[in-house]
């Protein structure tokens, strides 16, 4: 209980201190994971409309792939994206490997089929009908998307919550293509995990605080966009 | 006779390999409200999804004010029509909003808009919800919106998709009598599909049975409730009683025909040896005691039966009469109290001879 009281501190001395580390972690975590939801959001929100809107051979097999892929666990990701981008793979000519683009890539696949997966859902939960309505009523077929996806808002920032969260909590996946390197691909979770390895127990408690914080700020913002009426 | 403005030919929609619309002929004469009465399942909003352009037809073509519809031309016709579906299906947001949402689409400009909004929601007398959030509003007020949201549009076209369904009778009377006084007033040509027969006789200045997907009758709507023009027709206008018999007899404008042994009149003449339906309203059957009915006239028929069945059927008794065939009547709570209804008794039903509606069966 000591050693959590004695961490709490030392996350608030770090952060009033403006340490310029955990700053710079800090700043890269939030870079890299809402970098990585953006983008997950312009993949994810066509993917799922699309997916909720048209009827084609295959569409069954699709959604359930979007749907594993809402739980991808982050290790097999980083490995896959690992393999992608090493030296002699298919995209190592890119030398993403162990730089921030890498994290962001990888975080983009955990997190596109869960923004795809909720937009679906939320698509399809609203009335069958109100798409047809929309164009009856002399939408161009983007228009109506445009109105469906507003009327879908609560599902919408759900998918965007659920989606960082998804990222800014992960660890396997940046360690393994990020290789947390210090002042290049360090964030929060992997610092975490080296401060605990070492035994800095109140600095790893301290950055486990300012990454519950930075999650708690981040859908305070998104729950206040959401619930507003 | 005014110009027509949508013609359909030929059409026909397919779902899962199943046609559920075939139409070979429909139009809409301009200014012309055609009410698309059918039971659940006839094909009405599929048909109503045709006209109003969200539905590409599997086949046949259609012609609006005379042009060919092609692919290009759904949008802009879409911007001439306005759609009103069986909910409200409104958006988040206000009223006014709501009402307001076509207008965007179309890119009208935001002081027309606000004027046009509020000259709708006033002749609709919703006016002072305008700011309302639109999913608080009770269902009369939402179906107002919904009109007010297809009104506003100023369109050529209005297509209402059974839009009173799911209102209280006392809503939705009051609604169908605006709905009324704004079609009369405004002249906008409108399709108007709904299960009950009530509503269309209200507003249809012509009637289209769809029965299966395909048009069974389409004529005045007096036309339609009075001479049925097939078995389905009749059951569903409410004629309650179908007899099947043969022709052995006309002259005088009336035709005498044989069901099971009992001569009835039935005005019109029909060659001898016609197999016919009669059709029957329960309405225009009068129950009396068998000792004092009232005096037979020569156009007149004159059935002894037996009570068989007694119910209550809102204000008023459904009897059904057992004389060889059965007969159903409509007797008032007065009438029914003055008889001494019951079951079992030996009544008197009379009825005119142009009562008696007679369609042709082939041999």
């Amino acid at each position: 209980m000591d050693l959590l009281w004695s961490g709490l501190l030392q996350a608030i001395r770090l952060l009033l201190a403006g340490d310029p580390e955990v700053l710079e972690i800090t700043g890269l975590s939030l870079m890299v994971s809402g970098g990585a939801t953006l983008v997950a959001l312009l993949v994810g929100v066509p993917a799922g409309t699309g997916l909720a809107l048209t009827r084609f051979p295959g569409r069954n097999l699709l959604i359930t792939l979007v749907n594993t892929g809402m739980g991808l666990p982050p290790v097999v990701v980083g490995l896959f994206v690992t393999l992608l981008l090493w030296r002699s793979g298919p995209l190592g000519a890119l030398r993403l490997l162990f730089t921030p683009g890498a994290m962001v890539l990888a975080q983009l696949l955990i997190a596109a089929p869960v923004v795809a997966g909720l937009t679906l859902a939320g698509i399809q939960g609203l009335h069958p009908q109100l798409r047809l309505q929309l164009l009856a009523l002399g939408a161009s077929p983007l228009q109506a998307v445009w109105v469906l996806l507003r009327e879908a808002r609560l599902a919408l920032l759900a998918a965007v919550m659920a989606g960082f969260g998804a990222v800014i909590s992960e660890v396997g996946a940046v360690m393994m293509v990020g290789g947390n390197i210090r002042g290049q691909t360090r964030v929060l979770t992997t610092a975490t995990v080296l401060e605990a390895r070492m035994g800095h127990f109140e600095l790893a408690i301290a950055l486990g605080v300012i990454l519950l914080a930075l999650s708690f700020g981040v859908n305070l913002i998104l729950t206040a966009l959401q619930q507003r009426r | 006779m005014e110009p027509v403005l949508v013609e359909l030919a030929g059409i026909a929609v397919r779902y899962d390999g199943r046609t559920v619309l075939d139409i070979p002929h429909l139009s809409v004469a301009q200014q012309e409200v055609l009410a698309v009465v059918g039971p659940n399942g006839a094909g009405k909003s599929t048909l109503l999804q045709v006209l109003s352009f969200v539905r590409v037809p599997d086949a046949g073509r259609m012609l609006y004010a005379g042009m060919p519809v092609g692919p290009h031309d759904r949008l802009p016709l879409r911007r001439r029509t306005a759609t009103v579906f069986q909910g409200p299906l409104l958006c988040r947001g206000s009223v006014a909003r709501n009402v307001a949402l076509g207008l965007s689409f179309r890119g009208v400009p935001e002081p027309e808009r606000h004027r046009r909004v509020m000259r709708w929601l006033d002749r609709l007398g919703i006016g002072h919800l305008a700011r309302r959030p639109a999913r608080e509003l009770s269902g009369g007020e939402a179906q107002r919106v919904a009109l007010a949201r297809a009104f506003v549009l100023e369109p050529e076209l209005l297509l209402l998709d059974e839009p009173f369904a799911a209102l209280d009778p006392p809503t939705r009377d009051t609604l169908l009598m605006d709905l009324r006084a704004i079609l009369t007033q405004a002249g906008t040509t409108t399709v108007f599909v709904t299960h009950d027969r009530g509503e269309a006789l209200m507003l249809g200045d012509r009637m289209a049975v769809l029965m299966g997907g395909r048009v069974e009758q389409c004529d005045r709507p007096q036309q339609v409730f009075m001479a049925p023009a097939t078995e389905q027709v009749a059951t569903f206008m409410g004629v309650e009683t179908i007899l099947e018999g043969t022709v052995v007899g006309c002259g005088e404008g009336i035709s005498v025909l044989e069901v099971k042994g009992i001569r009835l009149a039935a005005a019109g003449e029909h060659p001898s040896g016609t197999r016919v339906l009669a059709c029957l309203r329960p309405e225009d059957v009068t129950l009396s005691r068998e000792e004092g009915g009232p005096v037979p006239s020569s156009a007149g028929n004159r059935v002894r039966g037996q009570v068989v069945q007694l119910l209550p059927s809102g204000l008023q008794y459904r009897v059904v009469v057992e004389c060889g065939v059965s007969l159903s009547a409509l007797v008032t709570r007065a009438s029914h109290q003055e008889l001494g209804l019951r079951v079992g008794m030996q009544v008197l039903a009379t009825f005119k001879a142009s009562a008696l509606h007679l369609i042709s069966r082939p041999r």
